[in-house]
């Protein structure tokens, strides 16, 4: 007997007497009376920056900033050269020094967005770049984990991630260092 | 016994008692912060409880579930693999890198690859796994293993750490600043990331409707890792997996709460194909969990998220250090996983236990681990893998606590040895001794003071 057929045996036969899953009344989950202001609030914590009030023009700045400093980025936003930049290798992005995206929906108990393969284009982006700026639509941000499952569709893709803050550790004594091996900065305009 | 036990090695651990008191403080400090984290949710009770029915279920119809996994993730294009032992998963992960002359690998966190053995195996075979987390970097480069599930490195301070990185990375010599430190560390992955050929990770959780699965980091390793490689390597043990992806809405939730006192971990990230070019695999491990499944009392362990907040909260880990335990997975949860693994070897670990019950409590999935610490005792004692100063003192001590009289009398004679010779307990033949003072012993005992007083 193969590997596969020994351990799906063993498995039906030790297996305990079938239970129910929980039917889960989500209505019992925590639901926030201003979710803009807890999402910033948590988001910022997680290590994040937020541009809500006049984000537009800030994020006309934040773009115009980068490309005077003439370092590598990519703009996803209004960029449609997203089919060239999936096929770039990590090597070829190892340079980026700021990406550009939108996320599809953001979450108020935790700061997290999520973020489409579509969205992203190429699957390294978000992680090798090194400053990650994400727009939002205040619209899209639910209460939380339940209800951001709802809305998305998890799997209809090859890859999606929610992202909430910049890469970071805290192997060495505990101590927070932001920056680990993914984006070194988040900054997020919500509009 | 080959392996040293628990108290032994934990003695030497707590020889230096600055280093224990702050290995101590520091994961208190991470069990503080759970508590935090817990307390903004008012439906917290609720979500472990969905939790733990989830998990139960999933257990009650897993191979179902893991043929559900198995077909739909085929039908995505990821390759499935299957593992009965550890020895089973080196040999298929190695056939990979062969078939693909591969030689570039990056590793992020697992804890089923450290379970396998598997950097060695390969290193046996001129291999050579680079491990990318932080923490794991850190005792890679020392030829450590880690100390704890999700804080590989906590045994150690910044001192080491920079002298590790001066020997190894050529960093500033006597430079203790972490942010410096892993930034050193990030410059130098960088580079072994890029030029990466194949990423190996494992799993948090794996969706049996979708044939999908999910890795949880704050680093970003383990997306560095494979989405630069052309081959990613997945493993996972069978109890990894879930019904429905609307059940991660539960278990993400609670994952980072209990580990770190995160709302969430930085990347939740969901590998559902791979991209045209990139082979994907998942090597579905058992290696002694479906035994475990077979056994009424413990097989509830295997709902594990392997959060560690059982690991923090226990005054005996925290007191003794993750290398005390001899094994991969350390602390109350360990102690439970281990001598289904390995009886004779691991059992001492089911002793290494107050029985205080804070484990349970904290548990996110309800595993009731300081009962099964408890079970796990009779059935090592009853299997005769108990050394002989600890057995002839559980079967005195047995004598002892079902006789009142004789346990009254035990009491008097006890207390009064304490007041009227102490040398007598305050030796080295005492082990109780060791590295503690001892009471002064009261006058009376509870029983007769509550009678004198009620
Ligand atoms: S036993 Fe419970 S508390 Fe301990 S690691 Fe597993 S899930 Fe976390």
């Amino acid at each position: 007997m193969n590997a596969r057929e020994t351990i799906l045996k063993t498995v039906a036969m030790n297996k305990p007497e079938l239970t129910e899953l929980p039917d889960m009344d989500l209505s019992l989950t925590i639901q926030y009376p201003d979710l803009i202001q807890q999402f910033i609030g948590i988001m910022e914590a997680a290590g994040g920056k937020a541009y809500y009030e006049n984000s537009r023009q800030d994020l006309l700045n934040d773009i115009a900033e980068v490309k005077a400093e003439g370092k590598f980025m990519i703009n996803l936003l209004e960029d449609s050269n997203a089919e060239e930049w999936a096929s770039l290798t990590a090597s070829e992005l190892e340079a980026l020094d700021t990406c550009y995206l939108r996320a599809e929906l953001g979450v108020a108990e935790n700061g997290a967005m999520w973020i489409s393969e579509k969205q992203m284009s190429n699957r390294l982006l978000p992680f090798i770049c090194q400053h990650l700026v994400i727009v939002l639509d205040p619209g899209d941000v639910v209460n939380n984990m339940h209800e951001a499952y709802r809305q998305i569709d998890a799997t209809a893709e090859g890859f999606g991630v929610f992202i909430a803050g910049p890469s970071k550790t805290a192997d060495i004594e505990q101590n927070l260092v932001i920056g680990a091996h993914g984006a070194r900065s988040l900054r997020v305009y919500l509009l | 016994m080959s392996v040293k036990q628990h108290a032994e090695a934990a003695q030497e651990f707590i020889r230096d008692e600055a280093r224990t008191d702050w290995h101590d403080e520091t994961l208190w400090f991470v069990r503080h912060k759970r508590d935090k984290a817990v307390n903004t949710l008012p439906e917290w009770e609720i979500l472990r409880d969905w939790a733990s029915r989830i998990k139960n279920h999933t257990l009650s119809n897993l191979d179902y579930y893991l043929r559900n996994f198995e077909e739909k993730a085929a039908s995505n294009g990821i390759i499935v693999h299957w593992a009965s032992d550890t020895e089973d998963h080196n040999r298929i992960i190695h056939k990979i890198i062969a078939d693909n002359k591969i030689d570039k690998i990056v590793k992020s966190k697992s804890m089923l690859t450290e379970e396998c053995h598997l950097n060695e195996y390969l290193q046996n075979k001129g291999i050579q796994i680079l491990d990318t987390d932080l923490g794991e970097y850190i005792v890679q480069l020392r030829k450590e293993s880690p100390s704890h599930i999700v804080l590989p490195a906590i045994h150690l301070k910044r001192q080491d750490v920079s002298e590790t990185f001066h020997e190894h990375l050529n960093t500033e010599k006597g430079n203790y600043d972490p942010q410096y430190l892993a930034g050193s560390a990030r410059h130098h992955l960088r580079e072994r990331f890029i030029e990466s050929d194949l990423a190996i990770t494992g799993v948090n959780f794996a969706i049996a409707e979708s044939g999908s699965f999910v890795v949880c980091t704050n680093e970003g390793n383990a997306d560095m890792g494979v989405h630069s490689a052309g081959i990613h390597i997945a493993c996972m043990g069978i109890e990894k997996l879930i019904p429905k992806t609307e059940h991660l809405g539960v278990f993400l939730r609670l994952l980072a709460r209990s580990a770190t006192g995160q709302p969430i971990t930085t990347y939740s990230s969901h590998f559902n194909k791979p991209r045209p070019w990139q082979q994907m695999h998942v090597v579905i491990v058992d290696n002694g969990r479906s035994r475990q499944l077979g056994r009424a009392d413990f097989r509830n362990s295997l709902k594990c998220i392997r959060c560690a907040a059982c690991f923090n909260t226990c005054p005996v880990y925290r007191r003794s250090g993750g290398h005390s335990y001899h094994s991969t997975v350390a602390g109350p949860i360990g102690s439970i996983l281990n001598p289904n693994l390995d009886m004779e070897a691991n059992s001492d670990l089911p002793f290494a236990s107050t029985l205080c019950g804070s484990c349970s409590n904290v548990c996110p999935v309800k595993i009731d681990i300081h009962e099964q610490l408890w079970k796990w005792r009779q059935v090592i004692v009853a299997n005769g893998y108990v050394d002989k100063g600890k057995k002839a003192g559980m079967q005195g001590m047995a004598w002892v606590l079902s006789n009142p009289q004789v346990y009254r009398m035990a009491g008097k004679i006890g207390r009064w040895i304490m007041r009227t010779f102490p040398f007598m307990l305050n030796n080295r033949l005492n082990v109780w001794y060791k590295q503690r003072e001892m009471p002064r012993a009261p006058e009376k005992s509870f029983r007769d003071w509550f009678k004198e007083n009620k």
